[in-house]
């Protein structure tokens, strides 16, 4: 349960900001600086996800937490650092090789609308990627389709069907279906369940449990939802403006998070009696990923600021076994 | 919600395939109907033209000049009747019009589609490969539009020559780059949606991604646009042959008949300029019904 199955050192992407027509016209007489702007989407994150483990992943919109699942997956090319899968570092694979780990990694998308083909029928759709590699015999892929189908808890009667003929919960059970015609090790999920009706979260959720108990899946679990985030994940990790701020086991950070940040985001969770299911806001706004602040990230918002704060940025460190937070308030206990 | 249609048959599906569309449409609009009635029959006479047409209005042989430019309705020497008359050769404006129709709605067809496939591939990889290819491209394009297309195809014919597939070539060279565009614009926002992720998550080729997923969900607004450029291009192909850079004589389209009849216009002999000019009408009236017709089933995402 401890190997790493899928390994980010120092994973780093940045996306180049368009600018505004108002900088185009100032940048023509050199009003504005020269050079583009930069989005720091995901800024130097080390993670580590262990085999057989759910690793959740939270944080507030816009703190990268779905460019690092797409980074993880493979869809996007990080601007620095390195991914390894079961040891291997993803950028020296052969061509076979990287197909192998990106079929291994799968990811489960956010939006049941957008993420299945419109003009292809779910036999098609579940089974386009058996075909195209010639993973499975020509005649063998319906049956490989309908195992998949049957295993998210859905009639293989419908594998002719066009997405627009299901509801929101029965397409996401497509995309997963889809997702595990390939066998994966690895699943990670965007958000899976926050496009779909309350009552059919659960089913999902659910259905991602049954997944791991039967498959001993791999989960790199992304989602706004603190209260699903604590139910299914065995570690959790926060997120804010491009890096991890506190890692550790899921229990001992949802009871006391160390880092400032993790203490507002959980202090904020919902009570269950009132079911609302995304956390209130931490006063003030996070800042842009354009103009990230000096130090601490967070220190502009953050209640137990030091005078260093602004100045050094913290680095994520042990503060307990199997627990790591970037704050200074910690370094600071460690030190005394 | 969007309002039943009066028949109160359901919407159509955003997904309906184009060729489904259309026999949907026409099933329920009795003008989509009777401008796809009209198309059929035009086409199945255009295309049976050297069956159906009374003479080869091309060879010379079967003319005889004395029967020239008797009125719609009048019987020749040989004992014909020429319902819609005919020219000043002696011709039978019936069968020229059919054998011009062929010829206009030919290059009408064939340059849509070269341009189209043209313009649908240069966009789809415009969209997909971005960079420099995609500025160098849309350079082209924009370059492309910045010309009248009537004004490029006059240039380039009075170079060339006429000639049936010089005409096709200076239509293609004038509408292949709005193809680029739309076909563009419209890749570049489903090459944004999630499935298109999947896709690459699932380590496909490119190839497969922008022939498989990329084309057939960007093509539909495209193809609409193209139905009803059959129509321009038609129109442009009977200016050019009217102007005489267009179609050779001896291949006359119906703009060339029409500028042939001309000139008998203000001596009464209408029948001449008149009667091509309607088929040129009727079979451009139609086209842009039906084009019309599926761009606004297209745009509303259901009839
Ligand atoms: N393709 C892209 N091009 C430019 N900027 C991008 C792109 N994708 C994401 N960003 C930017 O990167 C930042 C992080 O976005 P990301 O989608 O990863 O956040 P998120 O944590 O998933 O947010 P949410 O909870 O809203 O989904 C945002 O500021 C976003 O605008
Ligand atoms: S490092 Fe300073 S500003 Fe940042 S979270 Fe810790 S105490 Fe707050
Ligand atoms: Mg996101």
């Amino acid at each position: 349960m401890s190997a790493p199955l899928l390994e980010l050192k120092g994973i780093t992407r940045h996306f180049s900001a368009k600018r505004s027509l108002a900088e185009h016209i100032l940048g023509a007489f050199g009003h504005a600086s020269a050079q583009p702007k930069i989005l720091r989407a995901v800024e130097g994150v080390d993670l580590e996800i262990r085999k057989g483990e759910v690793l959740g992943l939270v944080g507030e919109s816009g703190c990268g937490k779905s460019t690092l699942a797409r980074v993880a997956t493979g869809i996007l090319p990080p601007t620095a650092g390195s991914l390894a899968y079961a040891g291997r570092d993803v950028a020296t694979l052969s061509r076979a090789q990287r197909l192998e780990y990106l079929l291994k990694v799968q990811m489960v998308f956010q939006d049941p609308y957008a993420s299945l083909d419109p003009r292809m029928n779910v036999e098609r759709i579940v089974g386009e990627a058996l075909a195209v590699h010639k993973l499975a015999p020509r005649g063998d892929i319906a049956a490989r389709v309908e195992k998949a189908l049957t295993e998210v808890g859905l009639d293989p009667a419908y594998a002719k069907r066009y997405p627009h003929q299901f509801s929101g919960g029965q397409r996401q059970r497509i995309g997963i279906a889809r997702a595990l015609a390939v066998e994966p090790d690895l699943l990670v999920c965007d958000e899976p369940v926050s496009a779909l009706d309350v009552s059919i979260q659960a089913q999902i959720v659910n259905l991602f449990l049954d997944i791991r108990a039967k498959r001993a899946m791999t989960y790199l679990f992304v989602s706004h939802d603190l209260g699903i985030v604590r139910h299914v994940s065995d570690r959790v990790a926060i997120m804010y403006l491009g890096r991890i701020v506190e890692i550790g086991p899921a229990q001992e950070v949802f009871s006391s998070p160390a880092h400032p940040y993790a203490a507002a985001l959980i202090g904020a969770i919902p009570s269950l009696s009132r079911r609302k299911r995304s956390f209130e806001p931490i006063p003030g706004e996070m800042p842009s990923p354009l103009a990230p602040p000096s130090g601490c990230p967070f220190h502009p918002r953050c209640a137990h600021a030091l005078p260093v704060c602004s100045e050094r940025r913290p680095v994520l460190a042990p503060i307990a076994p199997g627990r790591q937070a970037a704050c200074h308030l910690h370094a600071a206990e460690a030190a005394s | 919600m969007t309002s039943l249609p009066r028949d109160g048959a359901p919407p159509l599906a955003i997904d309906t395939p184009i060729r489904r569309r259309v026999l949907l449409l026409a099933r329920r609009r009795p003008t989509t109907r009777g401008s796809l009635l009209a198309l059929l029959a035009l086409a199945l006479a255009v295309m049976l033209a050297p069956l159906l047409a009374p003479q080869n209005p091309y060879d010379l042989a079967s003319l005889s000049v004395m029967d020239n430019r008797l009125a719609p309705g009048e019987q020749g020497m040989g004992g014909i009747t020429y319902w819609l008359g005919t020219d000043s050769q002696g011709r039978d404006m019936l069968s020229a019009i059919l054998h011009g129709m062929r010829t206009s709605l030919i290059v009408g067809v064939a340059s849509t589609a070269i341009a189209l496939a043209i313009g649908v591939a240069a966009g789809l990889v415009a969209a997909q490969f971005g960079g420099a290819i995609d500025s160098a491209i849309m350079r082209l394009v924009d370059f492309m539009l910045g010309f009248p297309s009537i004004l490029v195809a006059l240039v380039l014919l009075s170079a060339i020559g006429r000639g049936v597939d010089k005409v096709i070539l200076a239509i293609v060279l004038v509408q292949w780059a709005q193809y680029a565009r739309l076909m563009r614009a419209a890749a570049m926002v489903e090459r944004r949606k999630e499935y298109i992720e999947a896709a690459v998550n699932f380590g496909l080729p490119t190839r497969h991604i922008m022939l498989a997923h990329l084309l057939p969900n960007s093509i539909g607004s495209v193809l609409v646009v193209a139905t009803i450029s059959i129509a321009s291009a038609i129109a442009l192909e009977a200016t050019l042959s009217f102007l005489g850079v267009g179609v050779p004589v001896t291949q006359p389209s119906l703009g060339l008949l029409i500028a042939n009849g001309f000139e008998f216009l203000l001596s009464g002999e209408y029948w001449i300029a008149v009667f091509p000019g309607l088929a040129l009408v009727a079979l451009i009236m139609s086209i842009n019904l039906i084009g019309d017709r599926l761009r606004r089933s297209l745009n509303r995402r259901a009839l």
